[in-house]
C-alpha cells in the first residue's frame, strides 16, 4: 500500500561483477524493454534483486505497522456497521502485508528475517503511520487521502517487471478501492453533521495533507535511484507526477466536502491546468523517516511487544507439530443438526 | 532472536467447479491443518474460491529455467499437433 | 448478594418481553465476545492470526446486529442496533460473564473462546429448529460461522495444551481460572423455559450433555484437565457482570456518549 521512494538505506546499488554477467544482463534488459515478466528462478542482475527486496519488504512492513494508527479506533467505533468494516479495512492491510511478504520471499529472503529487520529498526517503512489517530475523524482522512495516495502510488506497479510483486499488487489494488471510498464516505457524513464534527473533519484534514503530499517521497531530482528503478520497470512514474497527479484530483474532493487544504499558497495555474501547492517541509519528513516522528517509537514497541509475547505461541504450534506429523487435531464438527 | 519459522506453503484456490485449482501465493502455518485456515483467512475472503490446496513449498518441484530451451523449445516444429495444421475440404462436416 | 437484581418481573413479562430478552442475550454475548476479539487486531502472536481473529471478530459483530436489529423489533420502542449497542449501560446488558472476560494472553483468549464456540454450536444448531422464523434463520448463518470458529479455537487449544510446558501451564491456568462462568452456560432460567416450553428455544439440561462431551474430547486431546465445577449464581445473562463489562461499554460506547445525537 505504500510505497514511497525508499529504495535506499543510502547504500549504493551493488555493481555487476564484470565479463560473463554483461550477456546476461543484456538479455535481462531486453526482456525488460519487451515488457516480458521476470519469474521467481530466472537469472537477473544482483542489484535487481536486492531493489525488489528492499522495495517489496518495505511496503510489506508499511501495511503492517499501517494496521496500528486505524487499529487504535476499531474498539471505538462509533457505530456497528463502521466498526466492522474498519476491522475489514484492517484486516485487509494485514493480508496485504502477506501478500507482499510472500511475494518477496521468492526472491530469497524468509519472512524471519524480513521482520527481524522491522523490528530491529534497520527496515524503513512508510513514514505516514507515524502519525497518531486522534479523533474519529482520523480515520476517515486515512482512508480518502492514504489510501487515495497510495493508490496512486501502486497502480503503476501492477505492471511492473517482476511477476510475483505485479500480481500481489493486482490483488491489492482491487481490495484496495472501497478503503478510499469508506474513508471518504466518513469525511462526507462528519461534513454533513455537526458542527463539532464538521470541526472534527477540518481538524483531521489540517493534520494529515502534508503527511499525505510527503508520501510520494522527495522530488526526483533528490532520488538517487529512480533512473535504475526506471530501467527496469520497477517505478514506472516520477514522485513529482504522482504526486501533482494526487493533489489535482483530492483538492476538488475537499471542496466538495466544504473543507480547506491547510496551504496558503495553493493555488490553480491556469496555463498549466495544475493545482499548485506551498512548499513541502522536507525536514519534517526525513526527521520522520530517521525515527523522530511522533510515533515511530510506539509503532516499533507495539509490533515488538506482540512478537514478544507471541513466542510461546508459535513455539508451541511448532512443537505440537514435530509430535503429530500424521495429525491428532480433533475433526471438525459435523454439519449434523441436533 | 532466533526463531525457526512456521514452514511456507504455497495456496491453490478453485475459484468455480468446473475450474482448475490456481495458484493464488503463500502463507506460513506450523502444520497443515492451520494452513488450510491461514489460506483460507488470507485469500478467501470475498468468496474467492469453493476449493483449497495447501502445498509445502518444499514439496514442489520446479522446472529449472535454465533447461527451458530443451524442455519446451522442441514442441515448437511440431505444429503437427495442432487441428489447424491439418487441410479438410470444407464440405466435409464433424471433422 | 441477590443474584436476581437485574431481572425484575420476569415471570410477568409478556411473551414479547420474554423473547426480547432471550434475544438481547444472544446478540450481546456477541457482540462482546466481538468486541474483545476486536482488541487483538494488530497485535497477534503472528500476522495470520491477527486475520484469523479479526474474521471470528467479523463473524460475532455480524451475529450481534442481526440479532439486535430482531431485539429492537420485537421492543417496539424505535431501538435499532447502535442505540442497543451503544446507549444501554452495564446492568441492562445480558452477554454471559463469560465472555467479557478480559483477553488475557493468546491462550486465555483461545479458552474463552472455545467454551462459548462449544456453547454456540449447541444453541445455534437447536435454534435451526425455532417456532420463530427468523430468530432460526439467524441460527442458520451462524452456526456454519460458529463451526469455523470452534474448529479455530479447538485446533489452538490442542497446540497449545499439547506444545511446550509453558503454553500447557498457561492454557491449564487459563482452563482453571475461566470454567467459574461456565455454569451460567447451562442453568435455566423462567426466559430459558418459557421460551423452551414455546417451541422458541432449546432446553438447556438437553443441550449440556453434548457440549460437555465435546469438551472432554477436545481436553483429553490438549492433554489438560477439567477443572472442578462449582456453583456460580451470577450471570451475565441476567445483567449481573463482573468488573470488566463496565469497562468494555466505556471504551466502545465514548463516541457516541460524547456527541448525543449525532450521525457517524
Amino acid at each position: 500500500m505504500y510505497t514511497q521512494a525508499l529504495d535506499t538505506h543510502g547504500k549504493e546499488p551493488v555493481p555487476p561483477v564484470a565479463g560473463e554477467a554483461d550477456s546476461h544482463a543484456a538479455r535481462f534488459q531486453a526482456r525488460i524493454d519487451e515488457e516480458e515478466k521476470i519469474e521467481p528462478k530466472d537469472w537477473m542482475p544482483e542489484a535487481y534483486r536486492q531493489t525488489l527486496i528492499r522495495q517489496i519488504s518495505q511496503h510489506a512492513h508499511s501495511e503492517i505497522v499501517g494496521m496500528l494508527p486505524e487499529g487504535n479506533w476499531i474498539t471505538r467505533a462509533p457505530t456497528l456497521k463502521r466498526k466492522a468494516v474498519l476491522i475489514a479495512k484492517v484486516q485487509d492491510e494485514g493480508g496485504h502485508g502477506m501478500y507482499l511478504y510472500s511475494a518477496a520471499e521468492t526472491l530469497g529472503i524468509s519472512r524471519a528475517e524480513m521482520l527481524e529487520q522491522l523490528l530491529s529498526g534497520a527496515a524503513k517503512y512508510s513514514s505516514i503511520f507515524n502519525y497518531p489517530t486522534l479523533t474519529w475523524a482520523d480515520i476517515g482522512a486515512i482512508g480518502w487521502l492514504v489510501d487515495g495516495a497510495a493508490i496512486m502510488n501502486q497502480i503503476p506497479i501492477c505492471r511492473c517487471s517482476y511477476g510475483p510483486y505485479a500480481r500481489a499488487m493486482v490483488r491489492i489494488c482491487k481490495e484496495e478501492s472501497f478503503h478510499q471510498r469508506q474513508g471518504f464516505e466518513i469525511m462526507l457524513t462528519l461534513t454533513q453533521g455537526t458542527h463539532a464534527q464538521r470541526a472534527m473533519a477540518q481538524d483531521a484534514l489540517n493534520r494529515w495533507w502534508w503527511p499525505s503530499l510527503m508520501m510520494f517521497g522527495p522530488s526526483d531530482a533528490d532520488s538517487k535511484h529512480t533512473a535504475q528503478s526506471m530501467r527496469w520497470k520497477i517505478k514506472r512514474f516520477s514522485n513529482d507526477e504522482l504526486r501533482q497527479k494526487f493533489i489535482d484530483i483530492t483538492v476538488p474532493q475537499a471542496h466538495f466536502l466544504g473543507l480547506t487544504i491547510p496551504d496558503d499558497e495553493l493555488h490553480w495555474d491556469e496555463d498549466a491546468q495544475h493545482y499548485r501547492v506551498g512548499p513541502i517541509d522536507w525536514s519534517e519528513f526525513h526527521a520522520v523517516l530517521k525515527g523522530s516522528g511522533p510515533c515511530n517509537r510506539e509503532r516499533l514497541e507495539a509490533r515488538r511487544r506482540a512478537h514478544e509475547a507471541g513466542r510461546w505461541v508459535r513455539e508451541a504450534a511448532l512443537a505440537h507439530a514435530a509430535r503429530h506429523a500424521g495429525g491428532s487435531l480433533p475433526a471438525s464438527p459435523s454439519g449434523e443438526s441436533t | 532472536m532466533s526463531e525457526t519459522d512456521w514452514p511456507l506453503f504455497e495456496v491453490f484456490i478453485r475459484s468455480r467447479s468446473g475450474l482448475e485449482h490456481k495458484h493464488v501465493g503463500s502463507i506460513h502455518a506450523a502444520d497443515a491443518r492451520m494452513a488450510i485456515e491461514h489460506a483460507r483467512d488470507v485469500y478467501t475472503r470475498r468468496q474467492e474460491g469453493v476449493s483449497l490446496w495447501v502445498v509445502r513449498s518444499a514439496d514442489i518441484v520446479a522446472s529449472d529455467p535454465g533447461e527451458a530451451e530443451a524442455l519446451f523449445e522442441p514442441a515448437r516444429d511440431k505444429v503437427y499437433r495442432h487441428p489447424t495444421f491439418y487441410a479438410i475440404p470444407e464440405e466435409v462436416k464433424n471433422l | 448478594m441477590s443474584a436476581t437484581l437485574a431481572m425484575p418481573g420476569a415471570p410477568d413479562m409478556t411473551p414479547e418481553e420474554a423473547r426480547c430478552v432471550y434475544v438481547l442475550r444472544l446478540a450481546d454475548t456477541s457482540l462482546v465476545l466481538g468486541q474483545r476479539l476486536a482488541e487483538w487486531i494488530g497485535h497477534a502472536p503472528a500476522l495470520e492470526e491477527d486475520l484469523g481473529l479479526a474474521n471470528l471478530s467479523l463473524d460475532l459483530i455480524g451475529q450481534a446486529r442481526l440479532f439486535l436489529t430482531y431485539a429492537g423489533e420485537l421492543e417496539g420502542r424505535g431501538r435499532d442496533e447502535d442505540a442497543l449497542a451503544f446507549l444501554r449501560d452495564a446492568p441492562e446488558f445480558l452477554n454471559l460473564a463469560l465472555a467479557e472476560q478480559p483477553n488475557g494472553d493468546f491462550g486465555h483468549t483461545i479458552v474463552r473462546q472455545w467454551l462459548i464456540d462449544a456453547w454456540q454450536l449447541e444453541v445455534y444448531a437447536a435454534l435451526e429448529h425455532s417456532a420463530d422464523t427468523r430468530l432460526a434463520a439467524i441460527a442458520a448463518k451462524a452456526v456454519r460461522e460458529t463451526r469455523y470458529h470452534y474448529r479455530f479455537s479447538s485446533g489452538w487449544l490442542v497446540r497449545l495444551g499439547d506444545g511446550t510446558p509453558e503454553s500447557h501451564g498457561r492454557v491449564q491456568r487459563a482452563l482453571d481460572e475461566l470454567w467459574r462462568f461456565t455454569p451460567e452456560l447451562f442453568t435455566p432460567d423462567e426466559i430459558d423455559e418459557r421460551m423452551s416450553r414455546a417451541g422458541l428455544a432449546p432446553s438447556l439440561a438437553e443441550l449440556e450433555p453434548r457440549w460437555s462431551a465435546r469438551i472432554d474430547e477436545a481436553l483429553r486431546a490438549a492433554t489438560l484437565v477439567r477443572p472442578v465445577t462449582r456453583p456460580y449464581p451470577w450471570h451475565g445473562k441476567r445483567g449481573i457482570h463482573t468488573e470488566h463489562l463496565g469497562h468494555l461499554l466505556g471504551e466502545m460506547q465514548h463516541l457516541q456518549r460524547t456527541y448525543p445525537g449525532a450521525r457517524w
